[in-house]
């Protein structure tokens, strides 16, 4: 645990009748005190080519009336400074005459440990952990040309102090581990990319050399695209793997129903609640709540205890996800989604674990099911345009199938859908839900945190695909 | 007030002589303070007000050839001494590079020119936000227009790099930016379209109505697309597409995807990648230039560079580390390209639109589909329909498709080419490429 006013010219008494007096009258605020150490180690081309550490302390000052939040930043807890920052926030809000939102859910659950993943395993146990990557792919045949290696650490506490001196505090591990290899084959190159993480020691996810299964992986991946071939234009019927492909549902539903979108109405779901939105038998589910997992949280970043929400019961929308502010301007209650990305960017209602539950059926009927379609199994990232509900995502691994038989591996596309239709054209959905492997990051308005996604295999009838074979 | 070149000077130096009090062979650092403000208007009324302050540094430390970095926010001398102790730490323990070293000495910047990318001005909120009240009133005159979000910001930068082989230098940066997003709605869809402007000058800035203008128009305008079937045709990007045609090419050439093997333009030097008749431009020492710099961040200096003279290519942005390990000079372009552009091409707009009987013209791409080891290419897009030089009717839900090195072969620039960010096109035909839709 930090304590953020060791060092400082201000006692934590002068910040909270500072915070207190800046926050009187308005519907809601709070200082957010970060202090967060991370790590980078990175071997690239049969080298370890950055060894990097970075340290970042600083606070967030933020009222809130009515609509209009005002925010201030800076790096130096001192007396000066959050003086200054109040006096921003103040001549923004002149005349404020709301009542202050005492109102904070409670919670003694926790997710993770109070690790500093960092100080857990020495630099050099970590370097021999890449070195041996780098050796073990390289030991798998000439078509490697190209291994790329890192760890990513990091622990961030976090504190917020409410009006009236409410202290609500997090301490956050966070690992990640990846892998990426390039093949070549008769002047044809490749790559394939593969990471575990979540939050706990780096133990959890190398101990007993488990580092080598991320390593086939992603050699794997690599190997297939060597024998793809361009893969087709067009409307045609998907099945969806298990697992991180569930980068659909996020970028399908999930951003739609954050409640800022909502709330301003620019999102393609805002009048859409009680109303179905998904074929029978899909239930979709934000859950910040699962042990160690790379999107939970104890608290938000406003301090409420982060829940499992259901946004789609059985095809039926039934929840937004919604911060403070939002939950407020909504007459509803925060689910715990506040987040940020750091001390520097203002909370915004954000997904945490996005899941689509089990079904009955199995991935071979649905690929049994088609004549002419595509069988993705692994992905890059996505991207959504709410107010027009398009979205997007990228296929890293995928097969042509062809009358209910998988085929050959076709080259990554881009595949193209329309978020309020897509998840009616869900015919068939796997009793096969699978977590992602940890490795999510989610990017709105310049912010980026860490994510989860879930489902199980699903087959959806219509899809655009964006190859280049007509 | 962004703090002075003396702070800066006196915290770099402070690091550079600590490091190597504890045994750094050599060390470089950056420091580094930024203070944005930023007001943002929702609906013609005040949404956000926004005041950041950072300040930070970055310090790098080699031992021989071995190499290590640490970066902090908190530059209390006494956080400064326990970090730059765990670098020196971590440097020990990171195993060597032969080609880890500081720039080659008579390669750094030695004379820094002005710019002209300082503004003094101080544009204060009430003024941001008479600003943004016009733009907001001109943004939503359309009925059709059901949400108008609008931001301005004024950043204010200082920051000085130095090093142990004695390079110290470094100067004010200042930017304004105006943008404006627009969400318009009828009754079978629901759009959103933007227009923004950012200017090292306060006063180069866009005039307020003129941006609102363009922004509902741009939104307005794609209402009731229409998705199309799947076939070859001829794309246009409009400027602000064509943009990252320019900025995946420059990826690909960058030294560190050529010396590790993973770029489709690798080995290509005095080849011929591009039609004959494209130029690519990188000039570092553009008055009032949006990527405008004296120097690398490194401290090598930088010259102008032909990239691509008549369709041949003719560098690669070479930094130092990756320049050792080609056996080729740093050419300052450590941290990527400053003022990119390809040079005008010898056809107008209205001809470009003209020269197919039936084109799509692109006016926004979504995902990340670029891949710079195959030089494959597929993206969500949105745009329009254009027959005979005409734009018809608006399209979403597509995607379009091809591979870089056939899609460059096959490029027509138009002659409108404006300097709006840091990399720039004109407006850009590529034929061939093959679009997904129905």
């Amino acid at each position: 645990m930090s304590n953020f006013f060791e060092k400082s010219d201000v006692s934590r008494k002068e910040a909270e009748s500072i915070i207190s007096d800046t926050l009187q009258k308005c519907d809601d605020g709070e200082l957010y005190l970060e202090n967060s150490k991370s790590e980078s180690i990175l071997l690239d081309d049969n080298k370890i080519k950055n060894s990097s550490y970075n340290s970042d302390l600083g606070f967030g000052f933020r009222a809130i009336s009515d609509e209009v939040v005002a925010y201030s930043h800076s790096n130096e807890i001192s007396k000066n400074s959050l003086k200054q920052s109040s006096e921003n926030l103040k001549s923004t809000l002149k005349s404020v005459k709301g009542t202050y939102n005492h109102e904070i859910t409670k919670s003694n659950k926790k997710y993770y440990d109070n690790i500093n993943p960092i100080e857990q395993k020495s630099l050099n146990e970590k370097i021999k952990i890449l070195n041996d990557v780098n050796d073990y792919l390289r030991s798998k045949g000439d078509k490697v040309k190209q291994v790329t290696a890192n760890f990513l650490g990091e622990q961030k506490s976090v504190e917020i102090i409410r009006s009236g001196g409410e202290t609500l505090s997090d301490v956050r591990p966070l690992v990640r581990f990846n892998v990426s290899v390039m093949v070549e084959k008769d002047g044809r190159k490749e790559t394939g990319v593969y990471g575990v993480g979540g939050r706990q020691s780096y133990d959890s996810y190398l101990k007993d050399e488990n580092w080598k299964s991320v390593c086939d992986e992603a050699l794997r991946i690599a190997s297939v695209n060597l024998e793809s071939k361009p893969a087709p234009a067009g409307e045609m019927k998907v099945v969806l793997g298990p697992g991180w492909p569930a980068i659909l549902i996020h970028e399908a539903v999930g951003h739609g129903l954050e409640g800022d979108f909502n709330r301003k109405k620019t999102s393609a779901f805002h009048n859409l609640m009680g109303q179905k939105v998904a074929s029978e038998g899909v239930t979709i589910i934000d859950d910040g709540t699962i042990d160690n997992r790379r999107g939970s949280l104890t608290i938000d970043d406003e301090g409420t205890p982060t829940e499992k929400t259901v946004l789609i019961e059985n095809g039926i929308l039934k929840n937004f996800m919604q911060d403070r502010l939002n939950a407020r301007l909504m007459k509803t209650r925060s689910t715990g989604s506040g987040r940020r990305e750091n001390y520097r960017h203002i909370v915004l209602p954000r997904m945490r674990n996005t899941m689509m539950l089990s079904g009955k059926q199995t991935q071979e009927e649905m690929i049994k099911a088609v004549d002419k379609g595509i069988f993705a199994v692994s992905f890059g990232g996505g991207q959504v345009d709410i107010t027009s509900g398009k979205f997007v995502f990228n296929c890293t691994e995928a097969y042509e199938i062809v009358n209910g038989k998988i085929g050959s591996p076709i080259k990554g596309a881009t595949l193209i859908g329309d978020g309020p239709s897509i998840l009616k054209e869900v015919s068939m959905v796997g009793n096969d839900m699978m977590m992602d492997p940890g490795i999510g990051t989610c990017g709105k308005a310049g912010q980026g945190v860490p994510v989860g996604v879930a489902q199980p295999s699903i087959l959806i009838n219509k899809m655009t695909v964006g190859g280049t074979k007509l | 007030m962004v703090k002075d070149q003396e702070f800066l000077e006196t915290k770099a130096s402070y690091c550079l002589g600590l490091a190597k009090k504890l045994g750094a062979t050599d060390s470089s650092v950056i420091v580094k303070n930024s203070i944005s403000e930023t007001v943002n208007f929702r609906n013609k009324n005040l949404d956000e007000s926004n005041r950041s302050d950072d300040l930070g540094l970055s310090i790098t430390t080699y031992i021989g050839k071995k190499k290590s970095s640490i970066s902090s926010s908190n530059l209390l001398n006494d956080n400064l001494n326990i970090l730059i102790e765990k670098c020196i730490e971590t440097t020990k323990n990171t195993p060597e590079d032969e080609f880890n070293s500081l720039p080659d000495r008579d390669l750094f910047a030695k004379e820094v020119k002005d710019l002209n990318l300082y503004d003094e001005t101080h544009i204060e909120n009430n003024q941001k936000i008479d600003y943004l009240k016009k733009l907001e009133a001109a943004a939503s005159k359309d009925k059709k227009i059901v949400n108008t979000e609008s931001s301005f910001t004024q950043n204010k930068s200082n920051f000085v790099l130095a090093n142990s082989e004695g390079f110290c230098d470094g100067y004010k940066t200042s930017s304004f930016t105006a943008s404006s997003v627009t969400v318009a709605k009828d009754e079978k869809s629901m759009e959103r379209d933007y227009e923004y402007s950012s200017k090292c000058f306060l006063k180069d800035l866009d005039d307020a109505d003129e941006l609102g203008n363009l922004a509902a128009n741009q939104t307005i305008r794609k209402l009731s697309p229409k998705k199309i079937g799947s076939e070859k045709i001829a794309i246009i990007f409009d400027k602000r597409i064509a943009k990252g045609v320019l900025s995946t090419f420059a990826s690909a050439i960058s030294s560190s995807a050529i010396s590790r093997g993973t770029s489709f333009l690798k080995d290509k030097v005095n080849q011929k990648i591009f039609s004959d008749k494209i130029n690519v431009f990188d000039k570092p020492d553009m008055l009032k230039g949006l990527g405008s710099r004296n120097f690398d961040s490194e401290g090598v200096k930088t010259d102008t560079l032909k990239l691509v003279d008549q369709g041949i290519l003719k560098h690669y942005l070479i930094d130092t580390y990756n320049g050792k390990k080609l056996n080729l000079k740093s050419n300052g372009r450590c941290g990527g390209t400053s003022n990119l552009y390809f040079e005008n091409g010898n056809i107008n707009f209205k001809d470009l639109l003209n020269s197919h009987s039936k084109s799509l013209y692109i006016t926004e791409t979504i995902g990340h589909g670029s891949n710079i080891v195959t030089g494959d290419y597929s993206v969500g897009a949105t745009g329009f329909l254009i027959e005979n030089g005409e734009f018809k009717y608006p399209i979403n839900e597509i995607t379009i498709a091809g591979n870089f090195k056939d899609m460059f072969q096959n490029i027509t620039l138009a002659n409108d080419l404006e300097f709006k960010y840091a990399t720039n096109s004109p407006t850009m035909l590529i034929e061939g490429m093959v679009v997904a839709g129905k």
